[in-house]
């Protein structure tokens, strides 16, 4: 009994992830190869990087609902200007600006003027293409110019694994090392779990609460540039698809509470690996879209009733601010 | 002096009446322009795409635009950006507007979404012209692709492309299964396909029109079957990601790639030539496009109510590769642009 009662969302994802492995591995022939498993974890390494960047937000009791919007567009903006004969480096710096300009001002009004950060990303994800498709774009998809690092980047493999892979790794690594040992990164649970707890006992918590957009601004323009790198250009038609409700289903499938202050890389890691071994083992199987969407969504939704039941919401666990 | 005085007169007489005549020949000129101006003139042309934001899109509005102004009429655009929502909500207001379309050219993003909008447009007395995707609707003309002899083009491409002493193994990238020009292209391959029997569809994932879901479906594709020869990816619009997928399995080579696109120079032609794609099915834009042309020119004159015919205009389809690629098989849509801001 004390092991079912131990059991949290992230345990049963893990085991159902474990459990699928295995019987694809068994059952799919093809499916447990080394270029298979690569495969898979490219697969969902640039959704596991936007969803590094969103399980930070989210532990901090947010959520940046822009990320995909600053990932197309600043990315096609920056090969737009280069296309247009602009120089390396004042195309990446204008680009990189408006990166920062988008997080900050993100940052801004969720920690200073106290807009429920919902709000205020959906905001500006809609700013943010709208003002850049129609003022400084005149295509939906722009293309990376021949011969430039974009493109290299997307040939570069180390022991004949993509340059992603290694990407999402060191990312990973990184966010862990903040959120665990870092000063800063422990604040993001405090301000998470209590943020009024956490600002009477002196935490810088809306400087903290910037940083983060900025930083989740700041991973979102690497992802958009892994993007054209493999594609050899960026659309922006991308803005309009579910991939946004996939990081968000990354984040929290993994076990990460919408209520802040839990959950780690971890998480992200087993809900990617849970994410990726399915989409991978459905196309093998040939299974149409339409199933791969209500078996995804299935699985999500059968993972927070398990943990529903398991982890019932009280008055003192469900608190204000809830998403 | 009589008969001089006569002469003159006549003389004189001849010579107005010869310059009335003049006239008169003048007045009575021809008077089909008239007729043409009055039809024309003044007259709201609407295009509705699926986005402004693509090439085929960008190419017919560049066209329209020039001719429409040319015959003194009113041209503009709706971007509902992919959104079926914003489309139909497009079409609702230009049905209710004051100043309504006279002509609503209308790009269905599915089967069903918009027939009952456009049969309210029709009744309205507005002309409703379908492009390039076929809808569940009496349209006054259908100006665009038979898909279906589109997805025929694409497999005897992909059939040549394969070769006889290939693995004769094929993949199919499908866009969804709810568009009619993905599930046309499909019949038409399989209509062909089924002629060649020694030719087998080892996959047919979906990409739902996403470059990274069509790059990863691919990837997937590639490593269960090794030995694949030809891939046909529904759209150039996500090929890209086949393409990647390709690259990355080093088998630029040995994988002909055949797609479908609206023949826009660094969409299609460019990655002709530099062997990402082995060939393209291409639509010939300013032709579908010069279509629409006469066809809105023929129902402003004709009288006729709205919903009287419904004439499928079907565009040429050619499979283009490098082999008869030639410097005009693709338009640009760069030059296109420069050349309608520079008027």
């Amino acid at each position: 009994m004390s092991f079912i009662k131990n059991l949290n969302q992230e345990s049963i994802v893990l085991a159902i992830t474990v459990v699928m492995f295995a019987l694809a591995s068994l059952l799919l022939p093809g499916f447990f190869s080394a270029n298979n498993l690569v495969a898979i974890v490219r697969s969902v390494s640039v959704l596991g990087i936007l969803a590094l960047g969103m399980a930070m937000i989210i532990i901090g009791r947010g959520i940046d609902l822009s990320m995909v919007a600053i990932m197309a567009m600043s990315v096609a903006c920056y090969l737009q200007m280069l296309n247009s004969g602009m120089g390396e480096g004042s195309a990446l710096v204008l680009a990189l600006a408006g990166v920062l300009a988008i997080g900050l001002i993100n940052g801004v009004l969720v920690a200073y003027a106290d807009v429920p950060a919902i709000f205020v990303t959906l905001a500006s994800s809609s700013f943010v293409f709208g003002f850049v498709r129609s003022q400084l774009i005149n295509t939906d998809a722009v293309p990376v110019p021949s011969g430039h690092w974009v493109e290299i980047l997307g040939g570069m493999r180390f022991m004949s694994i993509p340059v992603e892979v290694f990407l999402f790794a060191g990312l990973a690594l990184a966010t862990f090392l903040f959120l665990r040992y870092s000063k800063w990164g422990r604040y993001v649970y405090y301000a998470g779990d209590n943020p009024e707890a956490a600002r009477n006992s002196g935490m810088p918590v809306r400087p903290m609460m910037v940083l983060r957009y900025v930083i989740s601004a700041l991973i979102a323009f690497i992802a958009g540039i892994l993007t054209a790198s493999s594609l050899h250009s960026i659309n922006t038609r991308i803005v309009n698809s579910n991939l946004l409700y996939d990081i968000v289903l990354i984040t929290v499938i993994g076990g990460i509470g919408l209520s802040g202050g839990k959950g780690g890389v971890r998480n992200v890691l087993f809900g990617a690996a849970l994410i990726g071994i399915m989409l991978n083992a459905m196309t093998i199987i040939d299974i149409p879209l339409l199933y791969q969407n209500l078996i995804k969504a299935g699985i999500l939704l059968g993972a927070i009733i398990v943990d529903g039941i398991l982890n019932p919401r009280d008055e003192q666990t469900a608190q204000q601010g809830d998403i | 002096m009589n008969i001089i005085k006569t002469l003159m007169a006549a003389t004189a007489a001849l010579t107005i009446s010869s310059a009335a005549l003049v006239t008169q020949v003048a007045a009575a000129g021809d008077p089909a322009p008239q007729i043409y101006a009055k039809a024309m003139e003044g007259k709201r042309i609407m295009l509705v795409p699926m986005a402004m934001g693509f090439d085929l899109a960008q190419g017919w509005a560049a066209i329209l635009k020039r001719e429409v102004d040319a015959f003194g009429g009113i041209f503009e655009t709706r971007d509902p950006n992919w959104s079926v929502e914003a489309g139909a909500q497009a079409i609702t207001e230009a049905i209710a507007s004051e100043n309504k379309p006279d002509v609503l050219i209308v790009m269905s993003p599915d089967m069903n979404s918009y027939s009952k909008l456009m049969k309210r447009a029709q009744k309205a007395g507005i002309y409703v012209i379908l492009v390039d995707n076929p809808a569940n609707f009496k349209a006054d003309a259908y100006v665009g692709s038979d898909w279906t002899q589109l997805g025929r083009l694409e497999a005897e491409a992909v059939v040549k492309g394969c070769g006889p002493d290939s693995s004769k193994k094929i993949g199919l990238v499908q866009g969804d299964q709810v568009n009619a020009t993905s599930l046309f292209q499909y019949a038409g391959i399989m209509e062909v396909l089924a002629k060649y029997p020694e030719f087998e569809v080892v996959a047919k994932p979906d990409s739902n029109w996403d470059a990274t879901t069509s790059r990863n479906v691919t990837t997937t594709m590639l490593q269960q079957n090794p030995d694949i020869c030809g891939i046909i990816d529904f759209w150039d619009g996500d090929a890209s990601g086949a393409a990647a997928a390709i690259r990355d399995a080093g088998k630029q080579d040995d994988v002909f790639l055949v797609t479908t696109g609206g023949g826009e120079k660094t969409a299609d032609c460019d990655l002709i030539e530099d062997g990402t794609y082995g060939a393209v099915v291409m639509t010939d834009l300013a032709q579908e496009t010069h279509n629409m042309v006469a066809i809105i020119k023929y129902l402003l004159q004709s009288g006729q109510p709205a919903g009287t015919s419904a004439p499928y205009i079907y565009t040429l389809l050619k499979a283009t590769t490098k082999d008869n690629l030639k410097p005009d098989s693709c338009w640009d849509l760069a030059a296109l642009q420069a050349e309608a801001a520079g008027e």
